[in-house]
């Protein structure tokens, strides 16, 4: 094995080393120690990436790098293997990069709990798992960081398990993963039943064989894209997310909004080229993604629960993610994973030191007024609030416009429906930042500003979003797109993709919706800056603003369709089919015997003479069964 | 020497001992199955032991095959070692209840 090759197979080892170390360690530990040690590792592993990356060319598309045989039995050989190639280069610098700065965040955040040490041993195990599921060079090693992200996120939604509601949030995004899991499985199935082999490489130069809309291609991709549903929230399977805030604010940060729930997004462009042959799906996944960034997005307008506006946002954003891929623009979508990822990771964290800042308050309407208390919280969230509604220049503003030009491109309606849903972000977000930092307090605590600890993510997230988009800056602004080149020696999607507007349609889509962006800022600056106007309880609003603070009632809504059904047949099989037919037939068949032994017991006197009678008698019989038969 | 044995066994005919061994055997089941005195059943035992034995010896003479005479002295040791073992549990049973009645031994069904 070749030197860069070897430290590139290193990366995900350091943090499993970091969460194997700390978990059996943690009683010894201090939460500060183990952070230290984790953020270490975590830099370390960002290091090595970094390392990988520079002496990566491109122009040879990547290799593989096989680590040891895993899986050879005769028609099976399945490697532990790695991909070292662009987009998995693309998304392991994200992951340890953002990932290390949220862990050094949270040694500040957690340094007051009993288990940090534990949460950070769970956070290393998370970014192992992740790493895993970004450089599996095959669809096996891809699941089983698949299946460790999930645990992770189920373990640290549920870190505060004393509190029902939490595990409550764990087990249900455990379970909707789950399902998606189920379509992963089938997929892997159907694609391993028809090419022998689970590689990425080798499935998509086989399938360029196969015609357009082949029905194995078909299951296999609709089954791909349901794991990447449950993955990455999207319809049907989003409600776990937003729940799924119940877990420490660092942990929505990192899994929930950076990393984990780009992995669907990340498994299409994986399998980019099977996708394309298969426009069905495609067209699937564009009315899902528009749906869901429409349907999260308005959702988000009157929450007030700061994490639940920005896990709605996070829904949001990933349908955007979504829609691009549907359109076949898959260098668009991982320009949006990067740039959300740093935007929303430092809305994340920043709330998180808003959350800190107010010793544990996360209702929006006891804040307010709080931009001069905690100050580098304030602007740091001020820069993630205009990227994600797009400011012109920074980062948001490239990755979404060049999500909205392909939209434009495609369809009328679907480039009306996200504008519209990009005006909705904007509006809840600046609705959530006025709230919060505008106007006068309205609660009881003490503001402070955080640690060092954790405003220094924050700065260096903040700087990332401002000038995040240089990586794939634009012709229109003297860029050349280079990330988009980048990741096209790794993926035949992407240098497949051509978006062919005029200079000017550009710039009057790109106008348009920076001045409907800027209208709706100021419009939510009249409503929430001016004169903070707070929302009552649901029950007291208009029909159908109620429906919208209710999230369209789709909790409800499953819990009739499935929970309740599901729960009835449960009850059901306990009070018939248990009670009625198990335990009787099982009672009967004990009654049973010990009523046959009442009877035979009786045979058993005690009595030696008697014992030797019966002997004498069955041996006489033997005798004349033996003389008989013969 | 044995040759002789030989002709004297087979003085009396083969009949005749066959008969004999099962009055003996049928004397040691009646005693083992109606008497309550152990050592009356340990002495039964003993019997129909040697009915058997003497039926072996008279084929073996009339077969002219001596392997049947190798089971005799097998069957006689086993006898020894079944009665050192009788008689240990007769000598337990006079100890605990003062009574070699068969029917005392009543409790074994526990």
């Amino acid at each position: 094995m070749v030197t860069a090759d070897l430290l590139f197979s290193l990366v995900p080892a350091l943090p499993l080393v970091g969460a194997v170390l700390i978990a059996s360690a943690r009683r010894y530990l201090s939460g500060t120690v183990a952070g230290m040690l984790a953020t270490a590792l975590m830099v370390g592993a960002f290091v090595l990436t970094a390392v990988a990356f520079s002496t990566f060319d491109p122009s040879t598309g990547g290799h593989t790098v096989r680590v040891f045989d895993w899986i050879q039995i005769t028609g099976m050989d399945i490697p532990f293997a790695f991909r070292y190639d662009a987009l998995a280069l693309t998304m392991m610098l994200l992951v340890t990069g953002v990932g290390s700065l949220i862990h050094l965040y949270s040694i500040g955040y957690m340094h007051n709990d009993a288990r940090a040490s534990t949460f950070f041993a769970q956070l290393n195990l998370f970014s192992f798992a992740m790493l895993l599921l970004v450089m599996g060079s095959n669809l096996l090693i891809t699941f089983i960081g698949w299946e460790g992200v999930g645990l992770c996120s189920y373990l640290l939604i549920g870190f505060w398990y004393n509190v029902p509601d939490y595990n409550y949030a764990a087990r249900k995004a455990f379970v909707m993963n789950r399902i998606g899991d189920v379509g992963m499985v089938l997929a892997m199935v159907l694609l391993f039943q028809q090419f022998g082999t689970l590689e990425y490489s080798v499935i998509l130069e086989q399938a360029d064989g196969f015609s357009a809309n082949a029905p194995i291609l078909i299951a296999a991709t609709l089954m791909l894209f349901v794991g990447a549903t449950g993955k990455s929230a999207q319809i049907p399977l989003f409600t776990w997310l937003p729940d799924a805030m119940a877990g420490p604010t660092p942990v929505s940060a990192l899994i929930h909004a950076a990393t984990m729930v780009t992995a669907g997004i990340y498994l299409v462009v994986r399998c980019s080229g099977l996708f394309e042959l298969v426009p069905l799906t495609q067209d699937v996944i564009l009315v899902i993604g528009t749906a869901t960034a429409l349907l999260a997005a308005s959702i988000g307008l009157f929450q007030n629960d700061i994490k639940k506006v920005l896990a709605y946002s996070t829904v949001s954003q990933l349908g955007y993610m979504f829609a691009a891929l549907g359109m076949g623009a898959y260098s668009a979508a991982m320009f949006h994973v990067i740039m959300h990822a740093f935007f929303k990771a430092l809305l994340f964290l920043g709330a998180g030191s808003v959350i800190h800042a107010l010793g544990g308050e996360q209702d929006i309407r006891k804040m307010g007024g709080l931009k001069g208390s905690i100050k580098i919280t304030y602007v740091t969230f001020l820069i993630g609030t205009c990227a994600i509604a797009g400011l012109p220049l920074l980062s948001g503003f490239f990755s979404k416009d060049l999500i909205l030009a392909f939209a434009y491109q495609r369809s009328p309606v679907v480039y009306a429906v996200l504008v519209f849903g990009a005006l909705l972000t904007t509006f809840y977000m600046f609705r959530l930042l006025f709230l919060v930092f505008f106007g006068s307090y309205r609660g009881k605590a003490h503001p402070h500003e955080s640690p060092l600890s954790m405003t220094v993510p924050l700065m260096v997230l903040a700087a990332l979003s401002v000038v995040g988009g240089v990586i794939n800056l634009p012709h229109l602004f003297g860029g050349h797109e280079a990330l988009k080149h980048f990741l096209a020696t790794a993926s035949s999607g992407i240098s497949n993709e051509t978006l062919h507007l005029s200079v000017t349609t550009e710039w009057i889509l790109m106008g348009s919706t920076v001045l409907l962006v800027t209208s709706t800022i100021a419009y939510a600056y009249g409503r929430f800056a001016r004169k903070a106007e707070l929302d009552g309880e649901p029950e007291t609003m208009p029909l159908f603003k109620r429906l919208l603070a209710e999230r369209w009632r789709i909790d409800p809504l499953y819990a009739a369709l499935f929970e309740r059904p599901f729960g009835w047949m449960s009850t059901k099989l306990h009070t018939v089919g248990e009670s009625r037919i198990m335990i009787p037939l099982t009672n009967g068949v004990g009654g049973a015997a010990l009523r046959i032994g009442r009877v035979v017991r009786r045979v058993q006197t005690g009595n030696a003479s008697f014992h030797l009678l019966a002997m004498v008698v069955g041996i006489i019989a033997f005798l004349f069964i033996t003389l008989l038969s013969t | 020497m044995e040759q002789e044995v030989i002709t004297a066994i087979r003085l009396v005919p083969l009949e005749h001992y066959v008969i004999l061994s099962l009055l003996l055997f049928s004397i040691g089941i009646a005693g083992v199955v109606f008497r309550r005195n152990t050592i009356i059943i340990l002495m039964c035992l003993e019997l129909m032991f040697n009915s058997v034995n003497l039926l072996l010896t008279a084929f073996s003479a009339y077969h002219s095959d001596p392997r049947a005479q190798v089971f005799v002295f097998f069957i006689m040791l086993v006898a020894a070692a079944e009665v050192t073992v009788g008689l240990a549990i007769l000598v337990m049973m006079k100890r605990n209840v003062d009574s070699v009645d068969v029917n005392q031994l009543n409790r074994l069904k526990w």
